[in-house]
């Protein structure tokens, strides 16, 4: 499971201090109403690569929603980060489809080789372990998707080779 | 493109008619498929390379259509060339010169990018000699392969919106509803319930502000026919919206979308747009006086969010948590407004039966269903895709018939029908009719349509511990024999796959099941239990062998088994060894070599790597 600590923008080592300026272009996107929520949290994590504290305290206070309220949102889907996500994101499909073709030791590989747990990041921050419930690429399963691009018939012998060539990237 | 905004269903005739007018039938033109699954396999490479292939060598006017999914995933990428229909599989980068100089130019025919029908052995060149498809009836997905899903006037072409011309200005709202109820229309998305009634109550509810929606939140694992609708034709589900929202008196709908189905969101937020453009959404729709418009809402990655107390509560920008039925949502639904709820496929079904007249569409199917299913046959089958059938064909018919059976001479175990609410099908049992009600008698539900074929190298214990993982982490935590039910049915579950479990479990896992079924408020905790249950009931020996025996009879619980080479087949060439990554394979060059069972974490490198089926389970 992720951790549910909130990150703040302003702890990261290098952080810009305009959090407030950027949410406000995208909050300026949507009118005021509750049922764009979802869409703005969206857009702040296609910005700022999850959701920062600062940005979800400033929403509350524009959108006059409960922070509670947001909190609860930002960690019932699965979507969303509330920690930094890595530069490339692996994601491993665990539908059934690719489930009955061996994706569970796919995943282990993965696991292994990163060295993280699903949901976890490496260390130098360069990839991030997902896992998704289904692509709908069941044709091709197991299936890994490195950033936008499909890996289809995965084997553990072909992770350790994926993984090696990421590095190389 | 169209430039004007349609005032009248007149005018839209007269732009449908100039749009087949400039289609000359003979004329030369290929269908691409760019959805999901061939992008999977590598379909954005040689749509490029064809292009600039086209650009540089190829013949004047041949047009090149990006479209949706013809739903024949396992040898994609696939292209059509018409008018001929020749139907090339697995098309790559390197052949994109070849069609255009040789099949293009020449009329050859390309050997190499020819199906082979693994039952005749034969090569097949046109597209409706695949047996795949020439099995099938495509009312819903025979449009795919035609239309560029960003182009309404292809969707035109294909007789898209006549339906709603004549809706709007021949017939009255009930009459859409009694057309609907006549024809017999079910929903596609889980328990079947009759759409005509439901709209009918939706309209007759108290209060002047109504709203429908699209559920295209397919969360179920191994289902992907709505995607492949909505992405590859999403026009034909905004035209049963529309023609729903009349019959209903609603002006605004909303589209629910899966997040992790990026390709649908965007052509069908694009075709929506559209619509805008030309009139077809927005205030008095070609003069009828009807105002209805709608949006797209992406979903963030909660399968629970497909049960529809839970997706309007998302709608409404909250956590999708599902509410206590009744109120129904088509007494209370968004914002505590009537709302009418049916899923993509449903909706997709709307134009057909008014285009074809509710009695010809009640031909289709048997008795108590009507019309066609897609189904998504996935897992250990060898023509992996998507099949549309009548509702009524058997799952032998589908498996066998279509499917083109068991790869690799495996025997055939179960049918898991129905996502992680439905039940495994064993193969004894597979003239079943598929329809809602025969599916029902084995503990299966229709669902959305999804079929995962397992073989003789499935564990159905490690199957039920999949889906009850699966639904611990998407249970939203609301009703407690859920929450808590479904995580003490995994810890027994999960027992018996370690070997750590007794016979005793076996009946204490089946009266949780039980519990959870009857104690639980919403569709996902109620029908949690059905992969346990169903499992139980069919393949009982395999829960003993695991809980008494402390064996996996299918060798696939890690803790049950061990990775063994086998001395004969083994040629000593290392390539396990160094890919193991707990060093535990040694042996001399060009000799056998060995597992040391102390060191070996069951990863199963070695036996991916290994090109010589040497090393195995036991």
């Amino acid at each position: 499971m992720e951790d549910m600590a909130l990150v703040r923008k302003h702890e990261l080592p290098g952080a810009p201090a305009d959090i407030d300026e950027r949410v406000d272009a995208i909050l300026n996107r949507y009118s005021g109403e509750r049922r764009w929520l979802i869409n703005i949290l969206f857009d702040i994590q296609a910005e700022f690569r999850y959701l920062p504290r600062d940005a979800l305290e400033y929403v509350a206070r524009r959108m006059a929603i409960p922070q509670v309220d947001i909190y609860g949102i930002a960690t019932f889907y699965k979507a969303f980060s509330l920690t930094p996500r890595g530069k490339h994101i692996i994601t491993a499909c665990l539908g059934t489809a690719c489930h009955v073709r061996g994706s569970i030791g796919v995943l282990e590989e993965l696991q292994r080789g990163l060295n993280v747990k699903p949901g976890g990041t490496t260390e130098d921050g360069s990839f991030t372990l997902e896992t998704v419930n289904c692509l709908g690429c069941c044709a091709q399963g197991p299936m890994v998707v490195v950033d936008q691009e499909y890996h289809g018939q995965m084997t553990p012998a072909k992770v350790r080779t994926l993984l090696e060539d990421e590095r190389k990237k | 493109m169209i430039q004007m905004k349609f005032k009248t269903s007149k005018e839209l005739e007269a732009h449908r008619s100039a749009v087949l007018k400039a289609q000359d039938p003979k004329r030369k033109w290929i269908s691409f498929c760019v959805g999901t699954g061939c992008i999977a396999s590598g379909a954005e490479k040689v749509a490029a390379a064809m292009k600039l292939e086209l650009k540089k060598n190829g013949p004047k006017g041949v047009q090149f259509k990006e479209t949706g999914c013809p739903g024949f995933c396992e040898r994609g990428p696939l292209m059509v060339i018409h008018p001929e229909g020749i139907f090339y599989q697995n098309v790559k980068p390197e052949h994109v010169h070849d069609i255009v100089s040789r099949t293009l130019k020449k009329g050859e025919i390309i050997k190499e990018l020819l199906y082979i029908d693994p039952s005749s052995g034969k090569q097949v060149t046109n597209e409706k000699d695949v047996p795949f498809y020439s099995k099938q009836k495509r009312l819903i997905l025979g449009n795919n392969p035609l239309v560029d899903p960003t182009n309404i006037d292809d969707y035109m072409a294909v007789g898209g919106y006549t339906a709603l011309g004549k809706v709007l200005s021949e017939m009255k709202p009930e009459q859409v509803i009694e057309e609907v109820k006549k024809a017999g229309l079910r929903g596609r998305g889980g328990a079947g319930f009759p759409t005509g009634v439901k709209w009918e109550t939706t309209r007759n509810a108290k209060g002047a502000v109504k709203y429908i929606v699209c559920n295209a939140d397919e969360g179920d694992p191994g289902a992907f026919m709505n995607r492949s609708v909505l992405e590859g034709n999403p026009h034909s589900v905004l035209e049963g919206m529309i023609i729903g929202a009349f019959a209903i008196g609603a002006n605004e709908g909303f589209v629910y979308c899966r997040n992790e189905y990026p390709l649908a969101v965007k052509n069908v937020t694009l075709a929506v747009q559209q619509l805008r453009d030309v009139g077809l959404l927005g205030k008095n729709i070609l003069g009828s006086g009807f105002n209805f418009d709608m949006s797209v809402v992406r979903g963030a990655g909660a399968f629970v969010c497909g049960e529809e107390t839970a997706l309007m509560a998302s709608i409404e920008g909250k956590k999708g948590v599902p509410k206590q039925r009744p109120p129904f949502p088509s007494q209370e639904g968004i914002w505590g407004k009537p709302t009418n709820i049916n899923n993509v496929e449903t909706w997709a079904n709307v134009p057909f039966i008014i285009n074809m007249g509710a009695e010809a569409y009640a031909r289709i199917g048997n008795k108590t269903s009507k019309g066609t299913k897609i189904f998504a046959l996935v897992g250990k089958i060898k023509n992996t895709g998507l099949v549309e059938v009548p509702m009524g064909t058997t799952l032998k018919e589908i498996i066998y018939e279509i499917g083109g059976g068991i790869p690799n001479g495996k025997k055939l175990k179960a049918v898991q029908c129905g996502g992680p609410s439905g039940g495994c099908i064993a193969a004894a049992n597979i003239d079943v009719p598929v329809d809602y009600e025969g599916l029902k008698q084995y503990g299966a539900i229709m669902g959305s349509g999804g079929m995962v074929v397992m073989d003789e190298d499935t564990c159905m214990v490690d199957v039920a511990k999949y889906f009850l993982k699966f639904l611990l982490e998407e249970s939203c935590g609301k009703c407690t024999t859920c929450r808590e039910g479904i995580e003490r049915m995994l810890e027994i579950v999960t027992r018996m796959s370690e070997g750590k479990a007794c016979l005793d479990d076996i009946a204490l896992l089946e009266e949780l099941a039980n519990v959870v079924k009857d104690t639980t408020m919403c569709g996902l905790g109620n029908t949690a239990p059905n992969p346990v249950l169903t499992t139980l009931r069919f393949f009982r020996d395999e829960y003993i062998a695991h809980a008494k025996d402390k064996k996996c009879p299918a060798k696939v619980c890690k803790a049950l088994i061990s990775f063994n080479i086998d001395e004969k087949k083994c040629t000593g060439c290392g390539a396990c060894a160094k890919r193991c990554p707990q060093s535990a394979i040694s042996g001399e060059n060009k000799r056998p070599h060995k597992i040391d069972q102390k060191k070996c974490i069951k990863c199963g490198v070695c036996e991916s790597t290994c090109k010589f089926g040497a090393v195995s389970r036991r």
